[in-house]
């Protein structure tokens, strides 16, 4: 029942598309187009169904234009690129907290409009601390070295010559939705939650490596090092790196674009992005943390009585409505799909709750499959809206049993104050009689 | 983890030897090494990262608070602004001590870094931001100088080398605390939350 509504929902959308584009006169800005798209798409079930077969009576259908003549030709040669009609559907940087420079900067993935669980590559959100390099990967050298019998070097073709495994992980900026925890700065999901993302990744275990370089018993930390201009670099726990870190080449089944570390980064998974450092250039072994700038002033916690929090990796369980969300518009009272996505670091999801009054009651929402480990999980529930104003919102809970928090109860334990990291709040949005989908965080 | 290793073995060994039909395949194959061997020597010029609990890796090298002023005015003023009091790319990089217990945390080297030798780390990664690593050790020692002396933790007359940089005292030495989280024990109401 569910599936179906969405899938017809997708299916009304195109024609509309495919309409307007045949009637130059219909031309609007892609900006409109994309707001009115939004609600449209909502609508789009309700409108087939109740006054859309009207309408289709009124009107004859003429065939269209696509099916009178040929389409384009088979290029000899492309990397395909999405249809001309989404082009809005773009990484955006980030217009709430702007920066004065676009180097140490980051952009945000549109997740109003991804509808599966994979982020397409071109979307995939970035955070970079000095640009994007290019770097030539017939010159890019991996050095292991520090507490090892025997310190090592390999090139790109020596690292694609182990045994590679792929798997679905998300990734997520510990700063996710740092704008938005005391004041309703963001006006679309893309601008609160859009520091996430989720790919396949392919590459070998970091303690292939390891092992091969003889590890001095004593080690406890490992240091990962990127060969960009910032050379970031951040401690990571032994038992981490030997658990399930991986040296990734590979992402949605290509190589790693440039802005995610071609044609190496080190991937962490569950853990806060910037430690999977990208453009990976060495690797040191060490008996202790390192303490650098980036997990001291930056990357830690505000917590009560003036202290930081500091090698707070896990990204803990979080989701979020992505469908209907902020700067959407509902088009009057009647059925919609509600959709969005949840995910854990400390494992699977096993269920997320709605609501519809602002956290007083809550409903459990379909999970859809596949449910994986550390990977985003796609939820839904069909929502009749009686066209009064309602505040939505999703509640995760993962493997460990850990239920998604509100702010109130994070304010409980940390400071919101600043640049607050890793917060993972229960996340509403307000839908007024009007219909209008606004951020609701205060 | 020793002994884990030498069961894991042991076990193997069994299975090869009782049952050698069925052995798992991929332990018969001969293990990838493709690895090169390489020297720390040759290793040297990317070996960057100090320890900054106790300043393990800083260069010899030193450089004074004067220097470290000339130096700024030359090469970071542009963006970091007079006295490093905030330009028009980056904020503030003076001042904080006593903000982190007020709504309004002013993060600075001076009230946040736990240890002074991350401003030599960190200078010799990232800075300047358009030539990055290109400052020699002597220039990276003279600006954390003058960065620490901006801040009242260094006197005027300061020079900074990887002993007095490891010696300097910082007011956020004792400001961290580690990871306990899950901090939260939300409960999966449904109805009359």
């Amino acid at each position: 029942m569910q599936r179906t509504d969405v899938a017809r929902g997708s299916k009304s959308r195109r024609a509309a598309a495919m309409d307007k584009a045949a009637d130059p006169s219909s031309f609007q800005t892609q900006a409109r187009r994309s707001f009115l798209r939004s609600g449209m798409a909502l609508v789009g079930a309700t409108v087939a169904s109740a006054s859309g077969i009207a309408a289709a009576r009124a009107q004859r259908l003429e065939i269209p234009r696509s099916a009178l003549e040929m389409g384009r030709i088979i290029e000899l040669e492309a990397y395909g690129m999405p249809s001309k009609f989404e082009a809005t559907v773009k990484r955006r940087r980030s217009d709430v907290l702007v920066n004065r420079q676009n180097w140490s900067d980051w952009s945000m993935t549109p997740l109003q409009d991804q509808l599966g669980i994979i982020t397409p590559n071109g979307l995939f959100f970035e955070r970079h601390h000095a640009g994007v390099p290019d770097i030539d990967p017939d010159k890019h050298t991996l050095v292991i070295h520090g507490m090892v019998k025997q310190p090592l070097k390999f090139s790109m073709s020596d690292l694609m010559r182990y045994p590679s495994v792929s798997t679905f992980y998300f990734l997520e900026c510990s700063g996710n939705g740092l704008t938005d925890w005391t004041k309703a700065a963001s006006t679309t999901v893309q601008q609160s939650h859009g520091l996430l993302s989720c790919a396949q990744w392919t590459g070998i275990p970091v303690s292939t490596l390891l092992d091969e370089a003889g590890m001095d018993p004593a080690a406890k930390w490992v240091l990962f090092e990127g060969a960009d201009g910032s050379a970031h670099a951040r401690s990571i726990p032994i038992q981490k790196v030997m658990a399930d870190t991986l040296l990734v080449y590979g992402q949605n089944g290509e190589r790693l674009r440039p802005e995610q570390g071609y044609p190496l980064r080190a991937f962490i998974p569950g853990w806060e992005g910037n430690v999977s450092v990208k453009w990976l250039r060495r690797i040191k072994v060490s008996d202790q943390p390192w303490n650098l700038r980036s997990e001291t002033a930056r990357y830690t916690d505000p917590m009560p009585e003036g202290k930081w929090r500091q090698f707070s990796f896990v990204m803990e369980c979080k989701s979020v409505i992505t469908r209907p969300s902020g700067g959407m518009k509902l088009s009057g009272p009647g059925i919609y799909p509600l959709e969005g996505f949840a995910w854990s670091g400390n494992g699977t999801i096993k269920a997320v709750d709605v609501t519809f009054d602002g956290g007083k009651n809550w409903r459990e929402a379909a999970l859809e499959e596949p449910f994986l480990d550390r990977c985003l999980t796609r939820f839904r529930y069909v929502w009749e809206w009686d066209g009064g104003p309602a505040k939505i919102a999703s509640r995760a809970v993962d493997s460990t049993g850990y239920v998604q928090p509100t702010v109130a109860q994070i304010a409980k334990a940390r400071a919101l104050a600043g640049f607050v990291q890793h917060h993972n709040g229960i996340f509403p949005w307000s839908v007024s009689s009007n219909g209008e989908v606004k951020n609701a965080i205060v | 983890m020793r002994s884990c290793k030498l069961a894991g073995a042991l076990v193997l060994l069994l299975c090869s030897s009782l049952t050698p039909g069925a052995a798992d395949a991929q332990s018969q194959n001969p293990r990838p090494r493709f690895g090169k061997p390489i020297s720390e020597a040759d290793i040297a010029a990317w070996n960057i990262d100090i320890r900054t609990s106790d300043g393990k890796g800083l260069p010899s090298g030193k450089g004074s608070v004067a220097e470290g002023r000339t130096l700024f005015a030359a090469q970071c003023v542009s963006c970091h602004g007079e006295n490093a009091k905030g330009g028009p790319m980056y904020g503030t990089m003076v001042g904080g001590v006593g903000s982190f217990t007020t709504n309004t945390r002013v993060l600075t080297p001076g009230s946040m870094y736990p240890y002074a030798p991350i401003l030599f780390d960190y200078v010799k990664r990232t800075m300047p931001m358009t030539t990055p690593q290109s400052l020699s050790n002597d220039q990276v020692y003279a600006l954390a100088a003058y960065v620490l002396n901006l801040n009242g933790l260094v006197s005027d007359d300061a020079v900074m080398d990887a002993e007095s940089l490891s010696k300097v005292t910082m007011p956020n030495r004792s400001g961290f605390v580690q990871d306990d989280r899950p901090d939260t024990s939300a409960k999966r109401c449904m109805t009359n939350c």
